[in-house]
């Protein structure tokens, strides 16, 4: 590849055309991008498409298995819980849950996260040590732990388990952006932006925060799994998403003890997690050896 | 050195301090603990002694810092449901997840080595897919999907290993194992790249060329350099079996510190949960140090690069 030489010269922000040329040319990942849009047009039309109510329980329809058993029906093609609620619909529902509690966490954090990390990088001195130690403290807290006792506080629901995941998760975008802007820093179109008489602002928005975005977009791809599976974490404890919303987690914690005798309650709830955040995992994992190979340790 | 080593020690108690005020905060804020201690029928009165009683009734500034004072000195305080110190509790529990955790540790290594290593000597064939499969694959699965499936199939229905408790080694090899698997890939990962890198470098060429047999170089020169960043690492795979710890303690009924916090958090046992919470982060901290200091000495640039 033939360097610019006017490249590291320009103050113009670096959009990168060649990463997004790269990324066309390794072919698209399609399996995970197949599951993550079939499960983003299951959460869309899950009113349209569920075969029942989610919440309508029959006690006359306990524990029907799925539909290749020979005790199942097409009523219930994926079988009912305890309560006789149709399996597949509340699968449905519980991907609304599942997948924005992922974005709208991850967004949030990223957002806060990228903020802190590009002033702290930028200014340094006493600002990035204070940022800094606050990012610390708040990487060693566990976000199970926390989430758990907010959810006792103030009660659990969607809004809590989203501001308790994001609360600790900041922190990591933080530390990597600024390690980041750290590098950035030191480059002459930076210091020629400044001489230009670009206010801090300016030098942070157009010329640090686009040639960090590549960073961004695979640390957020990487990081929707890992909500995903922390909410359902949640919801298995008890302390995510409250009954009787359908909500992966707490379906599983709900077939726990039946397994035995009805072990599709607990297990196609799982089966659904695992295949959402295993699509998010490899397509970051695409993602960041396409857009930035650099970035191994994320 | 010592410059290095005194700025990282403070670095992490200005952490924990930071984190002692909003543990403080947090297990205030979860409602008034003497609705749950005092029965039913407690008058005012009641109330107001048992408040005075347990210095509920000082300025918060004050209850924080003797809070801070006596957990210095390891004082917790007493559980409310329990009512037994705070610190008898965690001696019992920790020690539990401290092994777990280890454990944990070398479960995911034994994967994450062999794994790593061949994907990296395999570069771009089917074993080194497979690999990243089985690394991910880990990363995907929900703990406590993955423990509930272990505890029906490996201890129910086959009876091979027992289903919860601790009772002896064969007790830890289940929830160990779905421990240690959720950061297999993380390792595997920077292991296979480390390999790849190391194995492009002049020093293994050097070594080839010198005749050195090609598994005494994949094993032991390059894989020896390759290891750097996953000790580098290993602080933060440490931090999250410890938090993953509390979801797989419970499934599995572990008498760990995890299901503690659990049991601590349901029961708004708040010297217990600021007890387990700062101990958890306190064990982050002094893992964390020890591992950055210990890079520091296999890599001087890193005692001056801040």
């Amino acid at each position: 590849m033939r360097a610019d030489p006017m490249e590291s010269a320009t103050a113009l922000p670096v959009a990168e055309p060649r990463a997004w040329r790269r990324l066309r040319d390794r072919g698209l990942p399609v399996i995970p991008l197949g599951i993550i849009t079939i499960f983003v047009l299951i959460a869309i039309l899950a009113p349209v498409i569920s075969p029942a109510d989610p919440e309508e329980q029959s006690l006359r329809s306990r524990f029907r298995p799925p539909v290749w058993d020979e005790r199942g029906s097409w009523q219930h093609p994926l079988g009912t819980d305890r309560l006789g609620r149709d399996m597949l619909s509340r699968i449905f529902y519980g991907s609304r849950v599942s997948l924005t509690a992922g974005v709208v966490t991850v967004l949030l954090a990223s957002a806060f996260g990228a903020a802190v990390g590009l002033v702290a990088g930028y200014y340094g001195g006493r600002v990035d040590a204070v940022l800094m130690r606050l990012t610390d403290a708040t990487m060693s807290f566990p976000v199970i732990l926390l989430a758990l006792i907010l959810a006792v506080t103030v009660g659990p629901s969607f809004a809590n388990v989203v501001v308790a995941i994001a609360v600790v998760l900041w922190a990591r975008y933080a530390r990597v952006i600024r390690g980041q802007v750290l590098t950035l820093m030191e480059l002459d179109f930076i210091a020629q932006a400044r001489i230009a008489g670009a206010g801090a602002w300016r030098v942070i928005s157009r010329h640090l925060l686009p040639n960090t975005l590549n960073t961004l977009v695979v640390l957020v791809t990487l990081q929707i799994g890992y909500v995903i599976i922390v909410e359902a974490s949640l919801s298995f404890l008890g302390a995510g998403i409250p009954p009787p919303t359908p909500a992966w987690g707490s379906m599983i914690a709900e077939g726990r003890e039946f397994v035995t005798s009805a072990w599709w309650v607990s297990f196609f709830p799982g089966l659904a997690i695992l295949l959402v955040v295993l699509a998010f995992n490899l397509l970051g994992d695409w993602l960041r050896d396409t857009l930035d190979p650099k970035l191994r340790q994320l | 050195m010592i410059r290095f080593i005194l700025s990282r020690v403070f670095q992490s108690l200005v952490a924990l301090a930071i984190l002692s005020v909003v543990v403080f905060i947090l297990a205030r804020a979860t409602g008034d603990p003497l609705h749950l201690i005092l029965p039913m029928s407690a008058s005012e009165e009641d109330y107001a002694y048992a408040r005075r009683y347990l210095g509920l009734d000082r300025p918060y500034v004050e209850q924080y810092f003797s809070f801070v004072g006596k957990a210095v000195t390891g004082d917790f305080g007493t559980s409310l449901r329990a009512r037994r110190p705070v610190s008898e509790l965690i001696r019992e529990r920790l020690p539990n997840s401290l092994r777990l955790a280890l454990f944990a540790m070398c479960v995911s290594l034994s994967f994450a080595f062999p794994l790593g290593v061949l994907a990296a000597v395999n570069k771009g064939t089917w074993i080194d897919r497979t690999a990243q499969v089985i690394a991910v694959l880990g990363q995907s699965l929900p703990t406590f999907w993955v423990a509930i499936v272990l505890v029906e199939f490996v201890a129910g229905r086959l009876q091979w290993l027992p289903a919860g408790g601790i009772s002896g080694f064969a007790s830890y090899i289940l929830p160990g194992f779905t421990l240690g698997w959720f950061v297999v890939a993380g390792m595997m990962r920077l292991l296979r790249s480390g390999m790849l890198e190391v194995l492009d470098s002049e020093y293994v060429k050097l070594a080839r060329v010198k005749g050195v047999v090609e598994r005494r170089v994949v094993w032991l020169h390059a894989l020896k350099n390759a290891l750097i960043p996953v000790v580098t690492f290993a602080g933060i795979y440490f931090a999250i079996l410890v938090t993953t710890a509390i979801v797989v303690e419970t499934v599995f009924a572990w008498p760990g510190l995890g299901r503690l916090a659990y049991e601590g958090i349901s029961s708004r046992d708040f010297p217990v949960i600021q007890a387990v919470v700062l101990t958890t982060a306190a064990i982050v901290a002094v893992v964390n140090l020890g591992v950055d200091l210990l890079y520091a000495v296999i890599d001087p640039r890193i005692r001056h690069a801040r």
